[in-house]
């Protein structure tokens, strides 16, 4: 295995200095993180159909129509220049006519929050979108409790997610490595890398599926925590968007930086497990490689 | 190097483009899913179940709805869907234009004893009073206080079968119309919430009685469930074994337009 790809590589960029070719994730790794590239990718999908049934986010329990707690909030207006679509956050008005509030699909105009091109469906189907929102979050919770085990069980979450104070002293170097462009590919991940997981994992997965449980009636009889830890369940919807907005936000980063790193080799990694490392990097135990 | 970078730029393009592709094109490729009989579909809203069973099993069945206290009552309590079954239903305003007085809260099918209770009937009942949080499917929220009858007590007067599964909540106004017939706004429910305590016949909204906007001049209140789980202008309450004789046989007007039964997220 590591020799054949050994030699096409060597064919494509022969200068370049190398370290060994070693076995970086684990089966589950790869498994769980394409199941949530296809989740997380219905789940916004959808998850903007249904927000566009009520363009609108508000602080507190309840939503105001005789007073405004709105935050924000995007629809059409008719003006001198006929129907304009607008957006306004903390009361500030913007224009957004094209894709927020008024938008083309097809030749046709549509007044709708998000555009057609961003919803699943593309045409107004709240019940759809529904339906394809609760079944992708059943797949995310539960490739999200298949991964937790398996990676406190094969030592992934130890070594690559969690942040130890050597990681914390190492950041501002590392930090300062990015700027440059200047990776360093090594058997671990790097500080910020842990940072940008650990933050997804225990900050922004864990946020979002309990805001998104706060929205339900039935849970808030149950567990009436949940909708007083996040002060109200149009503040918990409120949260739920933005951390929406955060993890789009971390796909950006996270395809850049796959991008500028290598993109083959961090697509292969994530593959087929196999990652070539930096220059001076332990090559794995024989016995190892061969198990594996 | 000059090589190393080409191939990043040239990867860069294809991923964008491939990317933007993707959402152009691809986001009306799933619009077949909101074929109602699709088979990808159908899978899909098996999830619906589990989110039933699963809320059922994590969730007391006599764990209650928060209660508000009357200064977090703001602003009247927002109508939607059907507000006025006035404009298309005779018999409906018949009824408000005789004050009330023919009308009848029926509760049959798997029943004992089948009842009938006119408005002064219900309101000289013991009632209950709760300051509840409305969530329309939606997604907005409305605070308000809704006065009326303990479903269980009707339902133990009219002593439910050991048979019945299910309640169905039968309605005047007259939904859908242009390309469809118009269908009567019906939903159903388990026993479980509608024995619950919080489920009421209610009357009352907001110290007054209950607005045609709202779902006079009887209105059920599921409070652990959405909206649409709320129905308006109730005639008659129906015991139940299988909810596919009503409508198209999901349980509901919106059900049947491919809203999830149980409605409880």
């Amino acid at each position: 295995m590591a020799s054949i790809t050994d030699s096409g590589e060597a064919g494509e960029r022969p200068a370049r200095p190398r370290g060994p070719l070693i076995y970086r994730q684990a089966i589950l790794t790869r498994i769980t993180h394409w199941v949530w590239v296809i989740a997380l990718f219905f789940l916004l999908l959808s998850g903007l159909q249904i927000w566009n049934a009520h363009p609108a986010l508000y602080i507190g329990q309840e939503s105001g129509f005789a007073y405004d707690n709105a935050v924000l909030r995007i629809g059409a207006e008719n003006t001198d220049a006929g129907p304009r679509g607008f957006t306004t956050i903390f009361g500030q008005k913007f224009d957004t006519t094209g894709v927020l509030g008024m938008s083309e699909l097809r030749g046709r105009t549509n007044f709708v929050g998000f555009p057609g091109w961003a919803t699943i469906p593309s045409f107004r189907d709240l019940a759809t979108g529904r339906v394809v929102h609760f079944f992708f979050a059943w797949v995310l919770v539960g490739t999200l409790a298949v991964w937790l085990v398996a990676s406190l069980l094969n030592g992934h979450l130890w070594r690559d997610v969690i942040l130890k104070p050597r990681d914390l002293r190492d950041l501002p170097r590392d930090i300062w490595d990015h700027i440059r462009f200047r990776f360093h590919h090594g058997r671990t991940y790097n500080p910020l890398q842990k940072l940008a997981y650990f933050g997804v994992f225990f900050v922004l997965f864990p946020l979002i599926i309990l805001t998104g449980l706060t929205m339900s009636p039935t849970m808030n009889a149950g567990w009436p925590w949940l909708v007083d830890l996040f002060g109200g369940r149009q503040t918990a919807r409120t949260i739920h968007f933005v951390v929406m907005v955060l993890l789009v936000l971390f796909f950006v980063a996270h395809v850049a930086m796959v991008v500028l790193a290598g993109p083959i080799n961090e697509l292969r990694s994530m593959i087929t497990g196999y990652y070539r490392t930096s220059p001076g990097t332990k090559p794995d135990a024989p016995t190892k490689g061969k198990a594996e | 190097m000059s090589r190393l970078i080409l191939n990043r730029r040239r990867l860069l393009g294809l991923g964008a483009a491939s990317g933007a592709s993707l959402i152009l094109s691809g986001c009306d490729q799933f619009d077949f899913l909101g074929q109602r009989n699709d088979p990808v579909r159908d899978f899909l809203e098996r999830a619906n179940s589990l989110t039933y069973a699963a809320q059922r099993a994590l969730v007391g069945q006599q764990a209650m709805a928060r209660e508000f206290s009357e200064s977090e009552i703001r602003q009247g309590q927002r109508p939607n869907g059907s507000t006025d079954p006035r404009q298309n239903v005779e018999l409906y305003r018949d009824l408000i234009a005789g004050n009330w007085q023919a009308y009848r809260l029926r509760i049959t099918g798997l029943v004992e004893t089948p009842k009938e209770y006119s408005l002064t009937e219900l309101a000289n009942m013991p009632s209950r009073t709760q300051i509840t949080r409305h969530d329309c499917v939606e997604g907005w929220s409305c605070i308000a206080k809704w006065t009326g009858v303990p479903l269980s007590r009707l339902l133990d007067e009219a002593k439910v079968k050991p048979a019945a599964k299910f309640v169905v909540y039968h309605c005047y106004d007259m939904m859908g119309g242009g390309l469809s017939a118009p269908e009567p706004y019906y939903t159903s429910s388990d026993l479980i919430d509608a024995f619950h305590p919080q489920t009421i016949a209610a009357y009352g909204l907001n110290n007054t009685p209950l607005p045609v906007e709202n779902g006079a001049p009887i209105r059920i209140r599921i409070e652990r469930a959405l909206g649409y789980k709320q129905p308006k202008y109730v005639h008659t309450i129906e015991l139940t074994d299988s909810l596919t004789p009503y409508g198209l046989g999901q349980g509901g007007y919106w059900e049947d337009h491919g809203y999830d039964w149980y409605g409880g997220i």
